[in-house]
């Protein structure tokens, strides 16, 4: 059995405006020690996916739907103090922004020992010592004084560690990264995502990154899902998707990677602008920005599908594969030449 | 942190030489003479104008009389005699100001338990039938008058009710023997219970929208996500997490709000006739007292440079961000 497994998930928030519909009929599970990435632009639905999962919409008007199975149970119509006791101990959240993430009127040691506390019956003491353990195996320099300073006192990148530390407290079987590293400089991202990576080998927890940073995806991901208007339109293992993407807006993420030694004079781009989910557009929500648009795409949203090939590599695209296998292909030799 | 006292007490200093050398130009800028009142007002003989205008020192420029005032303030530490009944202005003050502070403290603490309670309900629960209450007594509360509010107040509850007094002040402890006044701890209060609510009700109606206005962006902050993240229940995420970051700006108000208050909740004092310092600047401007005027005033300032530097440093104690230098 996975460990989590996410299914036909819908969040639609009613605003002033009209029904958002932020996350609409998303699938995917999580397997043991595993990592998910789910990758897609700011808006897709990504975040929200996550939120909903760990119960942190505001409820006020929201309405979810579908199941999020944890270990068996669903996460969304379980009782709020349930879901308080798996939040945080066995399901743990790490969010974008470690400047704002942390109180500030409290010492990281206090939110650390917090975290061992709400969930277990251990002495101050005895909760002080992990937290000052964590610390260390997340690489606070000096931890043995800093564990009592504030969070201004420190680098975004260390309150990021900070963050993973107080995520990795209780020995989470899952830990939801939002966007980990996406207000990190270059260098700290890449020290986040190993420090990532070595923890999840030390603690076996599984891993769903969120991220729009293909290259984070193709660092620490098993298992991969495109997220594009409230919607996966890819899903496919991470050798599968880079070797051989199936929808066009996966090869439009993979064609705006930047290259160094490219002799491109502008980086690629998606043409146009992601679609507001309060009107988002008839058929295939991408065909507005897609350079293979036919006429089927602007009637007809087309359905998740295994490919021939490979049933486990799902995409939403009403492209034929020989087409898909193409462009894949011309992709993929443009991507080679260039490195 | 002694830098940073000294630095403060400079400030003060000079703070507080402005406001009084304004006072002084403005009292004299007025068309009065203050001799006038001295002399018992309109009637009075040239004889004794002209022995008062001597006696107060009215006779010598205006710089010359601050200079003087200063000079007395600082060696003396007096505030010299009431231009109008010659009693001595410390002891004026001494007796004014345990009323005003009667009124200030108990009012704020009235004041800050409405706007607690009411301000993070209703923020919990916003357009919630209490949040629409709280919002009409806010409404009434900034925009009714003091006098007004009082005024029904000692009405209501004071003569038709007659559950509480109409008006006046009981000394907490104890009345002179003789006087026949009530006194004592209970009678104090008694007779507090309708200043306190009207003098509360003004600013409890803004600290309700400023404590509701807090707390609820506090509760998007990204921390408190984090706390709801860990597993800690509601309860936990409001004390140790929104309640703390959310009251940070009311503590720096409230230090303002009393010290600006303890120099006369004038409206107040006037309706309940509570002989505090608004009642006795008011009267001292209508004689034409300076000294009196002028010693209220340095009260005052002394009381809001006191409650600002309270304030400062208990921020500095309450925010560890803050570092005073």
């Amino acid at each position: 059995m996975a460990l989590l497994e996410v299914k036909d998930l819908r969040t639609y928030f009613h605003t002033d405006d009209g029904v958002v519909k932020a996350v609409d009929g998303v699938e995917f599970s999580v397997e043991k020690g595993k990592t998910l990435g789910i990758v897609g632009e700011s808006g897709s639905g990504k975040s929200v996916t996550n939120l909903t999962i760990m119960g942190l919409n505001p409820r006020r008007n929201t309405v979810t739907s579908g199941q999020a199975l944890w270990k068996g149970q669903d996460l969304l119509t379980m009782k709020p103090a349930q879901l308080r006791d798996i939040r945080g101990s066995e399901i743990s959240m790490i969010f974008q922004d470690p400047m704002t993430s942390l109180n500030p009127v409290h010492t990281i040691g206090k939110q650390l020992v917090e975290a061992i506390l709400i969930h277990r019956d251990v002495s101050k003491r005895v909760a002080r010592a992990r937290a000052l353990d964590l610390l260390k195996a997340v690489g606070i320099p000096r931890a043995e004084t800093r564990i009592d300073d504030y969070p201004h006192q420190f680098s975004g990148g260390m309150r990021q560690r900070v963050m993973i530390a107080m995520a990795l407290i209780n020995d989470p079987d899952l830990l939801i990264a939002d966007e980990p590293t996406t207000a990190l400089d270059v260098t700290t991202q890449a020290q986040i995502l190993s420090l990532m990576k070595r923890l999840q080998d030390d603690f076996g927890s599984a891993i769903i990154m969120v991220t729009h940073d293909l290259g984070v995806i193709a660092e620490i991901a098993d298992d991969v899902v495109v997220m594009y208007a409230a919607e996966i339109v890819e899903h496919a293992d991470v050798y599968d998707l880079f070797n051989r993407p199936q929808h066009p807006y996966t090869w439009g993420l993979m064609g705006s990677l930047p290259r160094l030694d490219a002799d491109v004079e502008r980086l690629t781009q998606i043409p146009g602008q992601p679609p507001s989910m309060l009107r988002p557009p008839s058929g295939c929500r991408f065909h507005p920005r897609c350079p293979y648009v036919m006429e089927i795409c602007k009637t007809k949203n087309p359905e998740l599908l295994p490919t021939q090939r490979d049933p486990g590599h799902l995409q939403a695209c009403h492209l034929d594969e020989d087409t898909k296998d193409r462009e894949a292909a011309k992709l993929k030799a443009t991507m080679a030449e260039a490195t | 942190m002694f830098r940073y006292l000294v630095r403060r007490l400079l400030w003060a200093i000079l703070l507080f030489i402005v406001i009084t050398f304004v006072t002084f130009v403005i009292f004299f800028m007025a068309p009065n003479n203050p001799a006038r009142g001295y002399c018992g007002g309109d009637n009075a003989k040239p004889q004794c104008l002209a022995l008062a205008t001597k006696k107060l020192g009215l006779d010598k420029p205006v710089p010359v009389q601050y200079l003087k005032f200063l000079k007395r303030l600082v060696v003396d530490r007096s505030l010299g005699q009431s231009y109008f009944t010659g009693q001595d202005v410390n002891q004026a003050i001494a007796q004014a100001a345990p009323v005003t502070a009667s009124l200030v403290f108990g009012g704020a603490i009235l004041w800050m338990l409405i706007g607690l309670v009411v301000g993070v309900f209703s923020a919990l629960k916003p357009r919630s039938l209490l949040d629409r209450i709280a919002m009409v007594f806010v409404l009434i509360g900034v925009s009714a008058h003091p006098v007004w509010i009082g005024l029904i107040f000692s009405y209501f509850f004071g003569f038709k009710l007659g559950i509480t007094p109409i008006a006046n002040y009981a000394n907490f402890f104890g009345a002179p023997a003789d006087s026949g006044l009530p006194g004592g701890p209970w009678q104090w209060f008694y007779h507090m219970i309708l200043p306190w609510c009207t003098f509360a009700i003004l600013f409890a109606a803004l600290y309700v929208r400023m404590i509701r206005a807090n707390v609820m962006e506090t509760m998007n902050e990204d921390y408190v996500r984090t706390a709801r993240a860990k597993g800690a229940p509601e309860n936990r995420v409001l004390t140790r997490h929104v309640l703390r970051n959310a009251l940070l700006p009311v503590v720096t108000m409230l230090g303002m709000d009393i010290g600006l208050a303890l120099g006369g909740a004038i409206f107040t004092e006037t309706v309940y006739q509570l002989p505090g310092l608004g009642r006795t600047s008011i009267l001292a401007i209508s004689n034409n007292d300076l000294a009196v005027v002028q010693g209220v005033i340095v009260f005052s300032t002394l009381c809001i440079i006191f409650f600002n530097l309270v304030v400062d440093l208990l921020y500095a104690w309450i925010d560890p961000r803050i570092r005073l230098t």
